[in-house]
């Protein structure tokens, strides 16, 4: 099976076969990282640029293992705010790293739609580490694989997706990946953290937790930012914690071989607390495991189907 | 001066009910005689045969830019786009820089227009000093330098105690007041419509409540003052809804709305192409059904295009940091027929009342007609032919379009502004 585009940017026009595909390459990557020498030269030779435009440690350090691990050259471009500041477009920014010939470049914006806007104009392979609150397809996979490592299928699956849907690219992943391979999806907010039309989705609302965990066989539970107080989505965090902190008490309302997921970084005691974050249910350090497998799979299918292309 | 014949040409001039086959004589920049078979004699013959002729459409709706952000329009390029569009009457909004707040201003830009324009400018004054929204501007000044309407444009008029006062005191000196109606709160920084579309692609979401609540603040206000008001750009089922409501009571209310709003919705957005990105936004598919019944049934009034030229690199860049705004002088007539009369939502003469008659009104200019002893102002189009909207051969500085590539028809071929032929297709 081959790979349709050059670039990842969204799982909205993913199949289900596609995702299997990332998914079991991931698997053969995953054992890489088990071994004392952690590297294979899949990707020698080429040049991934890491272009974060957001402060981001966790997908930045997980994309740079993975292309280390692939024997890839690593290139990071940070930058803190919009390149227009300097004068200088984003697409120039991109055009200048082009001229220096790279292969692929992973990109963080806070702007929805810059990976979008940079794949049409460059020749690299564009990789969306997240972008606005659209997408966020690399942790929309290493979800999956971490479903489907402990469910063994993700077809018929509860999967409860709890906090902030409004601002969350991860929430917009997630509902694609999981619609697509048969996952039942619940999304449980106030109605100040769900957008508009969200529902034709394929997914059910809730607005009350206990109601939402009952029988779920996953339960995702989303970082609150706390500067949302202020633009008064809700109350105070006190009240978001009560209404929609998952606790161990709450949690028994899940089914009993349940498993808690969260994207990372936690709010302790606030959307989760620390008896549920490093409890038996939860898979949260399996997530950050399988995301450097994840994206060294992505990376490869991106760029080594490439080369063994070229060899031939 | 010279005298000119427009020969056996379909005239269609809804001021005088006239809608057939007739010529125009032109004599001294007037029209001197519009009827069937004149046997005049005039330096000038143009053969109209199985081209519509009207009267040069009047567009209340455009941003020319200078001075200021000559970088983007001026006033000779976007009046170029203007008779390139079969346009001859263009009013033009104030958020210029420095913006139209001051008499000095107004003079300034009807000198520029007389020695480069290509048409007639009738320029808009501002409602506020500095279009800040905090200080009434000098209005009565204005209203004599040669505003013909009062707006903020751009920026809604948020202080409904300022809107009251600028309302009794613009309908003293008679001038409509323009409102770019939007609640800054409800639309808390969002680039587009709010709904399902923007929640696919995580973009913040304008709510369409964030005009429609502005519309019925004005209209009550426009009940209490007396005053004219007029909605710029309408564009969701609601307004339409209100101003239908106001008419019915015999309010002074008027409304425009602009061919993105019944020709695209929030759907078309695809892939963050910033030439979709305007204020008030694409709405959704309702609204679209909602804007071209208004049109139909007569409760908005006129079409204007809301010309918003913007450089390159105001677009060329992420859909949150890109100018709101497209250009649309050069699509007006394309769009109106290929969208609105073509499949049935307005007849022909219709149409052109609402791009002649009705905007000349709003703003109380003699324009849009071709009665005779009027400036003769009058465009030719071709309304059989086919073609592709090709940006990159605007007259027109800015190439935000969403349309480009579309095949439409209805392309001007000649604009006549006072008798001299401004435009000619080649």
């Amino acid at each position: 099976m081959s790979w349709k585009s050059k670039d990842l940017l969204t799982l909205e026009d993913f199949s289900a076969e596609e995702i299997a595909h990332v998914l079991d390459t991931a698997n053969s990557f995953k054992e890489v990282s088990t071994r004392s020498v952690k590297k294979v030269p899949a990707l020698r030779g080429r040049t991934v640029v890491l272009f974060f435009h957001e402060p981001s440690t966790r997908t930045r350090t997980s994309f740079e293992l993975a292309a280390k691990r692939l024997s890839a050259d690593i290139l990071n471009v940070q930058t803190a705010s919009s390149s227009l500041v300097k004068g200088e477009t984003l697409i120039d920014t991109l055009k200048t790293l082009e001229s220096m010939t790279i292969d692929a470049i992973v990109v963080r914006h806070k702007a929805s739609g810059v990976p979008q806007m940079l794949a049409n104009v460059t020749h690299a392979s564009v990789i969306n580490a997240g972008d606005g609150a659209h997408e966020h397809p690399t942790q929309g996979l290493l979800d999956l694989f971490t479903i489907r490592e402990h469910k063994g299928s993700i077809a018929g699956l509860t999967v409860t997706i709890i906090g902030d849907i409004t601002h969350s690219r991860v929430a917009r992943s997630d509902i694609y990946g999981l619609t697509k391979l048969g996952a039942k999806v619940r999304l449980c907010a106030p109605p100040t953290l769900l957008p508009m039309g969200i529902e034709k989705m394929g997914v059910e609302i809730f607005y009350d937790l206990d109601k939402a965990l009952e029988g779920s066989d996953v339960v995702y539970v989303l970082r609150l930012q706390l500067e949302r107080q202020k633009k008064n989505l809700f109350p105070t965090i006190r009240e978001y914690s009560m209404l929609y902190g998952v606790t161990s008490e709450r949690l028994k309302r899940a089914k009993k071989d349940a498993i808690v997921m969260h994207p990372g970084p936690m709010n302790r005691g606030l959307e989760i607390s620390s008896g549920v974050a490093d409890g038996p249910a939860s898979v949260i350090d399996e997530q950050v495991t399988n995301g450097v497998a994840v994206r060294m799979a992505v990376l490869y299918l991106l760029q080594g189907e490439k080369t063994q292309g070229e060899n031939s | 001066m010279k005298s000119m014949l427009i020969q056996n040409g379909h005239v269609v001039d809804p001021a005088n009910q006239l809608d057939g086959e007739a010529d125009i004589l032109i004599q001294d920049g007037k029209i001197a005689k519009v009827g069937k078979g004149l046997k005049a004699k005039a330096d000038q013959v143009l053969d109209a045969k199985g081209k519509l002729v009207t009267p040069g459409l009047v567009d209340i709706h455009v941003h020319l830019r200078e001075p200021g952000f000559e970088y983007k329009e001026t006033i000779a390029s976007g009046t170029q786009a203007a008779v390139a569009g079969g346009v001859t009457s263009v009013a033009c909004m104030p958020n210029t820089n420095p913006p139209i707040d001051d008499q000095a201003i107004v003079y300034f830009i009807k000198a520029k227009a007389e020695k480069e324009g290509f048409c007639h400018v009738f320029p808009v004054g501002c409602i506020s000093k500095h279009r800040e929204g905090t200080e009434m501007a000098e209005i009565g000044e204005l209203k004599r330098a040669g505003a013909v309407a009062l707006s903020d444009d751009g920026a809604p008029i948020m202080n409904a105690e300022l809107m009251r006062r600028v309302m009794e005191y613009a309908k003293m000196q008679d001038l409509v007041v323009i409102d770019h109606c939007e609640d800054m709160n409800l639309s808390n920084n969002g680039v587009m419509n709010e709904g399902y579309a923007a929640t696919l692609l995580g973009l913040r979401g304008i709510p369409a409540v964030s005009e429609t609540v502005m519309v019925a603040r004005n209209i009550m206000l426009a009940e209490m003052t007396g005053a004219r008001f007029h909605v710029a750009h309408l564009s969701t089922a609601g307004s339409v809804e209100l101003v239908r409501q106001a008419k019915k009571k015999g309010l002074n209310v008027t409304a425009e709305t602009a061919p993105h709003y019944w020709s695209l919705s929030d759907k078309s957005i695809k892939n963050y192409n910033t030439n979709f990105k305007m204020n008030p936004p694409l709405r959704s598919e309702e609204d679209v059904a909602a804007i071209r019944k208004g049109l139909k049934e007569g409760v908005i009034d006129c079409i204007a295009t809301d010309h918003a030229p913007h450089s390159s690199t105001e677009k060329q860049c992420e859909f949150d940091e890109a100018s709101f705004g497209i250009v649309g002088l050069e699509t007006l007539f394309a769009l109106t027929y290929s969208h609105l009369v073509e499949p049935g939502v307005v007849s022909l003469s219709r149409a052109i009342e609402l791009l002649t008659t009705t905007p000349s009104k709003i703003v109380g200019i003699n324009k849009g007609t071709l009665s005779e002893g009027v400036e003769a102002d009058v465009a030719i189009f071709d309304i059989k032919t086919s073609k592709k909207v090709d940006a990159n051969q605007f007259k027109s500085k800015g190439r935000n379009t969403p349309f480009n590539g579309w095949d439409l028809k209805g392309w001007p071929v000649t604009t006549i502004v006072s008798g001299v032929v401004k435009y000619q297709a080649e």
